[in-house]
């Protein structure tokens, strides 16, 4: 770093301190290490990192990153797959983690205004008095913030029925990128003009910061149904999955596991999975009691009439728990047959899973990597991970050809690049094998509408020249 | 497939028919159900209509790819037939891109959500009459920005809906329409999930759909009596109130509707009066400012038509 820029990043921390509090504000090299990465594989470098309490602080970071002439970028707890938030360009990182307060339940209107910061799974805890939760429930929502869910419009298991996060947001206090504050949407049901709530919620930091709030709370269903079915063919379960949503029968989650990934599950939390099996499904239904009967019933038929070797139906609240908790720890579980997993997400027709999964395991063998498929099978949401050992020479150059293969496999059979961890840097240059340039360009005037100098989490998302005219530069100082 | 199935002919007809910037003002007709809404369209806008018919009902996915000129019962006759429908309000002549321009939900908002989370994939004419895709034929994607959300009740004011891929739902397998003088705040509260609680100041419709036994012994729970259907919606107006900002209806205060019927649970009003004036934040008014401008900065599609209308500005 030379005097000026040593100077002028000074002056940053200075503004900063005297805005938040000298406690909030880091511009160590360690730290501003810690937050150069998210849970992808990139990483970048932050000029500071600071910690707001409120709006204003978050408007006043901002406009202080923008008199500076550097961008900025949210951050909530850094669980993102995808590197959204990943820091590019020297920005100010601004990290909503002690911005967790839930500031007011509502269960006359089943709503509940929180801070970005707070965490997916203690929403869901502080609701539970009320007969109430937060439908989206990602895999990481031990961890994860409702401002971050906000940013990738998250997802999770019980989204099959309930939807991802967008169904669930109705008004946010946003921050925007030249610091005025805002509210878009609101809690009544067609709140007046564009649905500009809908435009921001998924789209990564790049359109300003949530600052608190409004998320719809749903009532829990009086009557809940676990089912476990496993088989001898991955093409069987598939084929179930499929046949149970051919059949008109919308469960509120329906998921796949593969034998590699039921043993290892199995081993970590002994949740009674039939380790033998080549493929389980983990079927829950729920709403009013006869509606679930009849459920069980109708997903007990497809799945025998598939080939199923047997249907358990977890008989009480402790063992549906259990049967969920082999896969909710499913990604910690993958650490004992590997060092390193690359997750992917991409997102395909449901009835088109079962030739896409024999491809991913093609693809796999073919670049000599280990395989194995957790996922949101009732969505065609795909989550292949690749096993390796980053220590072995050339890996990653295989690891990478075999995750664009798969991107390449799932497009073909008119799928998507992403169903919940989003683009952000990992996926931004594959935007153009979904998306025509005029589909691109439509993408980059709405980021302009909010965003005209592209501050706000800048290169993310887009690809540079998505826009006629675009000035946006390939991003430096960032190793994928 | 590569980047997006082929623009079909119809498609490339009502991109052609729109045409380039200097094919001058244009105005998207639906069923014209809703035509008041935004305000009136210039009159020396050139008349346009979106291609009609349905292009490919993927039951086993449930998603239905369809043309925007279509009618929804045309769509929802469709759909029955393999036992589904959308949650598409099937006014008599609504057409798919209309109700979707709109952005105004049925009856059944309730049970089965607003319209907004049925659009997964919108084909598009911009305002230089290219074919732009947004969206994705899945149900679950977050391939970039949500364009489709914006485009759900933007009034046909940043783009015009040629082709669209909607996710469908099970029809329910028994329904019943039930009324009486329950408190229908109290059933919104006691009932798991109803698909409409309707009230006008003294009666209270109560719609049950889903199996047989549970829809009876809800309508055991409810203590109404079977009604043949819904009442007549008074209208014009269409007021939206948080859903506990009904209460002050009931309780006589607040604005008076006139004649009305509450949507209870979900804050839609039916009126003969209009609704109070709601304020909108002036950033939000430069926000949809701005967006008008990047994507139809001539102002040719929909001229006077304007999604912040009925709203004055100034500070919220």
């Amino acid at each position: 770093m030379d005097h000026d820029a040593r100077r002028d990043a000074a002056a940053l921390a200075s503004d900063l301190r005297a805005a938040l509090a000298p406690d909030r504000v880091r511009t160590e090299g360690v730290e501003l290490g810690l937050y150069g990465r998210d849970a992808s594989v990139m990483s970048g470098a932050a000029a500071a990192v600071c910690f707001p309490l409120t709006t204003g602080e978050v408007a006043a970071a901002v406009r202080i990153a923008r008199r500076h002439g550097r961008p900025f970028v949210a951050r909530g707890s850094g669980t993102g797959l995808a590197g959204g938030a990943v820091p590019v360009g020297d920005p100010v990182v601004i990290v909503t983690t002690k911005m967790d307060r839930i500031l007011e339940v509502d269960p006359v209107d089943r709503v509940a205004w929180v801070q970005p910061g707070v965490i997916n799974l203690d929403l869901t805890r502080a609701l539970a008095p009320h007969g109430l939760h937060f439908a989206p429930d990602p895999s990481s929502q031990q961890a994860c913030t409702i401002g971050g869910n906000v940013a990738n419009n998250s997802g999770g298991p019980h989204c099959l029925a309930y939807g991802v996060t967008s169904a669930h947001v109705l008004a946010m206090e946003v921050v925007l990128a030249d610091g005025s504050v805002t509210l878009l949407g609101g809690l009544d049901p067609e709140p007046a003009g564009l649905d500009l709530r809908g435009a921001f919620v998924g789209s990564e930091g790049t359109l300003g910061i949530a600052t608190r709030i409004a998320v719809r709370l749903t009532p829990d269903p009086p009557s809940v149904a676990t089912l476990l079915l496993d088989f001898d063919s991955v093409d069987d379960a598939a084929e179930t999955v499929s046949g149970i949503i051919a059949g008109g029968l919308l469960p509120a989650a329906l998921e796949m596991m593969d034998r590699r990934i039921t043993q290892a599950a199995e081993a970590f939390v002994h949740a009674g999975y039939p380790t033998d099996a080549a493929a389980v499904l983990l079927v829950e239904l729920d709403g009013l009691p006869a509606g679930v009967d009849a459920g069980v019933e109708r997903v007990r038929a497809v799945g025998l009439a598939h080939g199923a070797r047997a249907v358990r139906v977890a008989a009480d609240d402790a063992e549906r728990a259990l049967l969920w908790k082999g896969r909710k720890s499913a990604f910690g579980a993958v650490a004992r047959l590997a060092p390193n997993y690359y997750l992917h997400d991409t997102v395909v027709p449901r009835t088109r899973l079962c030739e896409v999964l024999t491809q991913v395991y093609a693809i796999a063998e073919r670049h000599g990597l280990g395989v194995m498929n957790v996922f949101h099978a009732g969505d065609g949401n795909l989550h292949p991970l690749l096993l390796f050992d980053a220590r072995e020479p050339g890996v990653m150059d295989r690891v990478h050809a075999a995750g664009e293969e798969i991107v390449q496999v799932s497009l073909d059979a008119g799928g998507v690049l992403s169903g919940e961890h989003g683009i952000g840097l990992e996926k931004r240059d594959l935007m153009p094998l979904l998306f025509a340039p005029d589909d691109l360009d439509a993408q980059a005037r709405l980021r302009e509408a909010f965003d005209p100098e592209g501050v706000a989490n800048p290169t993310k998302i887009l690809p540079s020249g998505s826009r006629c005219g675009d000035l946006q530069s390939v991003p430096e100082g960032v190793w994928v | 497939m590569g980047v997006r199935s082929a623009t079909s002919a119809a498609v490339a007809a009502f991109a052609a028919e729109v045409g380039p910037p200097e094919a001058g003002a244009v105005a998207a007709v639906g069923g014209r159900t809703q035509w008041a809404a935004g305000g009136p369209v210039s009159p020396d806008a050139r008349e346009v209509r979106a291609p009609v018919g349905i292009v490919a009902v993927e039951a086993a996915d449930m998603t239905v790819r369809v043309a925007a000129g279509t009618a929804v019962a045309e769509l929802d006759a469709a759909l029955a037939e393999v036992g589904q429908t959308v949650a598409l309000p099937a006014w008599d002549g609504a057409t798919v891109g209309g109700v979707l321009a709109v952005g105004h939900s049925g009856l059944r908002r309730l049970g089965w959500g607003p319209v907004r989370d049925t659009l997964l994939e919108a084909v598009v004419v911009s305002a230089d009459g290219r074919v732009v895709k947004a969206g994705g034929p899945t149900v679950k994607n977050v391939s970039g920005y949500d364009l489709c959300r914006l485009l759900v009740g933007s009034l046909g004011t940043l783009a015009f809906v040629a082709e669209v891929v909607l996710r469908t739902r099970p029809l329910p397998p028994s329904e019943r329409w039930l009324a009486g003088e329950a408190d229908p705040f109290a059933l919104v509260e006691r009932l798991y999930r109803p698909a409409a609680v309707l009230w006008d100041g003294t009666t209270t419709w109560l719609l049950l759909d889903g199996h047989p036994d549970d829809v009876a012994a809800q309508a055991e729970l409810a203590g109404l009596a079977e009604a043949g259907g819904p009442p007549d919606m008074p209208g014009p107006h269409r007021w939206s109130l948080r859903p506990s900002a009904l209460l002050t209806l009931r309780a006589g205060a607040g604005p008076a509707p006139g004649r009305f019927v509450a949507e209870v649970g979900v804050g839609v009003v039916h009126a003969e009066r209009p609704p109070p004036p709601r304020r909108v934040d002036d950033h939000v008014v430069a926000l949809h400012r701005r967006l008008k401008a990047v994507f139809d900065p001539g102002g040719r599609l929909n001229p006077g038509r304007d999604p912040l209308a009925s709203a004055p500005t100034g500070a919220a």
